[in-house]
Order: structure tokens, then C-alpha cells, then sequence
């Protein structure tokens, strides 16, 4: 049977990023992707941060590259909009069918082996513990030995749930999200921007991240119970109320589930760890997940490689996993969720009013998980929010 | 059992996700659809697109598609 230290279930960023740096540290790997083409279809608003992509110890290259960030306009229900201008570049617009496959050709460089349109059809285990995984090619089946398996199988999450760990998630902790691609609209070239609202996006918001002077991914995340129609229709109102979108065209559509909570206390078993959105690593406020999942890949593989070294695989020993990225990640990102619980039950006169107190530091603070003190101190001045407010400190 | 409307379906799989029983999964051909259903419908409130309906036994629906 044919046998790595290292098998990887799904070739996105959190894929990628344990495959390269599992590849690095000399081990046996290999990464197999289901679908025909690395990075497509994309399920993403395709915004990369700055600092994200120094998490992995990459560079920018210009293939990827549709559009530089210059700053952030977030509107509020009735259209007061918080403008950011960042000091310089902080982000981009990219193109994920050229990243994604770009990350997985640095995995290859690294020492990996990559093979798309293959799935992994159940995983095999031996005494009850995952042992590697049956993967079916072009019309093939075969058995692989994994001395630890990778779960990155995004928010499907088939993999990790057939190793024993329950990753279902509940409807309202994911976002039901559609994004068109459109070109020959008037948008803000150098800036993301955000839309909140009830009417326009519940518990969640819409977005337009520019792709060149007059493209666009223009997309919404909305959540039950709080929608009351399909994301689709949520997205083609948002559309039609904006006249310089309306006039615009749609060349491509796409769909997606974002994780936007249910953080996982426990990502590991026997011989197996799970990895990115597959593993809900997302931040729950914004829904990016390419920045988290290089770091969930990056300490699950400095993980699994001490544990292959000590030749102790077991779920005790890749539990360090857990603690590590808990303690880098995890805490940060719980506050989020609770930030979350928190504005996804304000009205809509509620995030009017804070939007005439809110400067765009304060949002860029927010997001980062810090100044929660002055928001809480806002909703101590409102009777129905005080309760709230308790939830924030 | 649920169906999927395979005009509308992006294969996004998030229905594969909020799945309880993991009884969905996605092929080539779409979403399938196994004996684990017991029609919780949390999928069908999920779909980003509206795509996915009860299939009720017996009963011929307007979707072309059984997948």
C-alpha cells in the first residue's frame, strides 16, 4: 500500500499551508483535491489582508493580484457611511483560481504531491483509529497509509465527521452567502465596500470588494433565522437598488457556506486533525478565513511533524494542536463570536445610531477583537442594549 | 429525502455542512441524497439559492431533475 507521513484532504489555504510546511520539514506528503481545478469555484470575496499573507511567510506576486486596497467604506441602514483610508496598501483583491493553485505549486516546490479531481472516498481505520484514507481517481480506487491524515475539505466537512468528530454546523452559526462577479459597474475602485442592515443583509452583510476600475465581486452573507428570503434574493435587491451595479453584468456566480462561529475546542483524533473552514476557523465577524487557515495549517504541520518525530501520533500528543492554536487564535476569535451574538440582534435605528458615534478606527479595532469597552459604553446609554453591553465586557 | 434542482444548484456544498446526519454529499452529478435524511429541512433553510425542496413520495414534482 502506498504509504506518507502526511495525507492532505483538500487543496485550499488551509490544505496548502500544512502540506508546504509539513513538505518543508522533509516529511512524506501528499495533497489530493477534489475538484478539477485548485481554487475553482471560488466560495470567497477573494480579499487577502497584508498580514495575512505575512502569517505565511509569503510574498506578493502580481499573477494573483486584481486590486489593491487603499481603505474600507462601511455603510449603515440608512446609508451614513464610516469611511477608512488605510496609510498605504493593506490588502488585495485577488483571483483565487490563480492563488489557490499558486499555494499548492509551493507545496510541490516544498516536496509535496498534489493530485486534483481526486476525492477521498471513507477513511480507513485500524483498532478503531483513522490509518489513511481511500482515494478514487480518474475511474481508481486505492488505499493510502497516513502516519497523520489533514482534514482541509473546507465547509463540507465530510472527512473529520467519518474520523468521529462531529463538525456539523448549526444554521445559525453559518452564513448562506452569493456573490456575483460583475464587470462594467461604477464602483469605488481602491476601496472594499460593506453594507449592513435588516432589509438589506440580516445577521450578516453585503459586500463589494473592487476587481479592476469597473469589476466587482459583489456578494452577501444572511443568516437564519433572521433572513427571510434566499441569499440569492437578498443579493439580486441589493443589485437592483443600486444603480450603478444594475447597469453592470454578472460573469460568474457563486455560492457559498461561511462559518461564522461554533469554534471547535477539539480538532484532533488518533493519527487525524482537521484544518480551516473544515474546522470553522473563521473569523466570525467579517467571514475571511484564507488568514486563519494559514495559521491553523501552519501549527497543525509544526504539530504533526514533532509528533511523527517522537513517533507518537496520538490524539493526546496532536492535541497540542488545540492548545496552541486556542491560544493564538482561538480566544480572539471566540470574543468575535460574542461580538457577533451581540449585533446580530440590533435593529436597524440601533446601528444608525452607531454609526453617527463609530469612526473607522473603531470598526478596524472591532474586527480585531480590541475596543469592545467603547462600544460598551455606547449601549450602557440605551435601556434595550444594556444587557448587551453586559456581553461585550 | 430531499431533491436538489440542478438549474439552480453553485455546488457550493454548504448543505453538506449544516447536514446533521450526514446523509448529503456532493458528486460530479450534484448533490446526493441518502437513506440518513429524516427531512429536518435545515438544509432547504440554508441554500443560498433556493434549490433544494422536499421530495414527497408518491408525489411527481415539477423538477426535472432526481439526483
Amino acid at each position: 500500500m502506498e504509504s506518507y507521513d502526511i495525507v492532505v484532504i483538500g487543496a485550499g489555504p488551509a490544505g496548502s499551508s500544512a502540506a508546504m510546511a509539513t513538505a518543508k520539514a522533509g516529511l512524506k506528503v501528499l495533497m489530493v483535491e477534489k475538484r478539477a481545478e485548485i481554487g475553482s469555484p471560488k466560495r470567497c470575496g477573494e480579499g487577502l489582508s497584508k498580514s495575512a499573507l505575512g502569517r505565511m511567510g509569503l510574498e506578493l506576486e502580481e499573477s494573483w493580484v486584481r486590486r489593491t486596497i487603499l481603505g474600507a467604506s462601511t455603510y449603515a441602514p440608512n446609508g451614513k457611511k464610516i469611511t477608512v483610508n488605510y496609510k498605504g496598501p493593506e490588502g488585495w483583491v485577488i483571483e483565487r483560481k490563480v492563488f489557490d493553485k499558486w499555494l499548492a505549486k509551493k507545496a510541490v516546490e516544498a516536496g509535496a504531491r498534489v493530485i486534483a479531481k481526486t476525492d477521498a472516498v471513507s477513511v480507513i481505520k485500524k483498532d478503531g483509529k483513522v490509518s489513511g484514507v481511500t482515494l478514487e481517481s480518474n475511474g481508481k480506487r486505492w488505499d493510502v497509509q497516513a502516519k497523520v491524515l489533514i482534514a482541509a475539505d473546507g465547509v463540507e466537512s465530510k472527512i473529520a465527521r467519518e474520523a468521529g468528530i462531529d463538525t456539523t454546523l448549526r444554521l445559525v452559526d453559518v452564513a448562506s452567502g452569493v456573490q456575483f462577479e460583475m464587470a462594467g459597474v461604477d464602483i469605488d475602485p481602491d476601496r472594499i465596500e460593506l453594507y449592513f442592515g435588516n432589509e438589506i443583509a440580516p445577521a450578516g452583510y453585503a459586500w463589494i470588494f473592487p476587481k479592476g476600475k469597473n469589476q466587482a465581486n459583489v456578494g452577501i452573507g444572511v443568516r437564519k433565522p433572521w433572513a427571510k428570503k434566499t441569499a440569492y434574493e437578498y443579493l439580486m435587491d441589493f443589485v437592483e437598488s443600486r444603480p450603478g451595479l444594475k447597469k453592470g453584468s454578472i460573469v460568474e456566480i457563486n455560492g457559498g457556506g461561511v462559518p461564522v462561529g461554533a469554534l471547535m475546542k477539539n480538532m484532533v483524533a488518533d493519527n487525524f486533525m482537521v484544518v480551516g473552514d473544515a474546522a470553522h476557523q473563521v473569523n466570525p465577524i467579517h467571514g475571511g478565513g484564507i488568514g486563519e487557515s494559514f495559521v491553523a495549517g501552519r501549527i497543525a504541520a509544526q504539530v504533526a511533524v514533532q509528533a511523527i518525530r517522537k513517533g507518537d501520533c496520538s490524539k493526546k500528543s496532536l492535541s497540542e494542536y488545540n492548545k496552541i492554536w486556542w491560544k493564538e487564535r482561538g480566544e480572539k476569535l471566540q470574543k468575535l463570536v460574542r461580538l457577533r451574538e451581540v449585533t446580530e440582534s440590533l435593529k436597524d435605528e440601533e446601528l444608525n445610531w452607531l454609526a453617527e458615534y463609530l469612526q473607522g478606527e473603531d470598526l478596524i479595532e472591532l474586527v480585531r477583537s480590541s475596543g469592545f469597552k467603547k462600544l460598551a459604553f455606547l449601549f450602557m446609554k440605551k435601556p434595550r442594549l444594556m444587557k448587551l453591553a453586559r456581553k461585550l465586557l | 429525502m430531499i431533491r436538489t434542482d440542478s438549474r439552480k444548484c453553485l455546488r457550493c456544498s454548504g448543505c453538506v455542512g449544516v447536514c446533521p446526519r450526514s446523509a448529503l454529499t456532493l458528486t460530479e452529478h450534484g448533490i446526493v441524497c441518502d437513506s440518513r435524511c429524516n427531512n429536518c429541512k435545515i438544509c432547504i433553510n440554508f441554500c443560498p439559492v433556493g434549490a433544494i425542496d422536499l421530495e414527497i413520495e408518491g408525489v411527481r414534482r415539477h423538477l426535472p431533475t432526481k439526483v
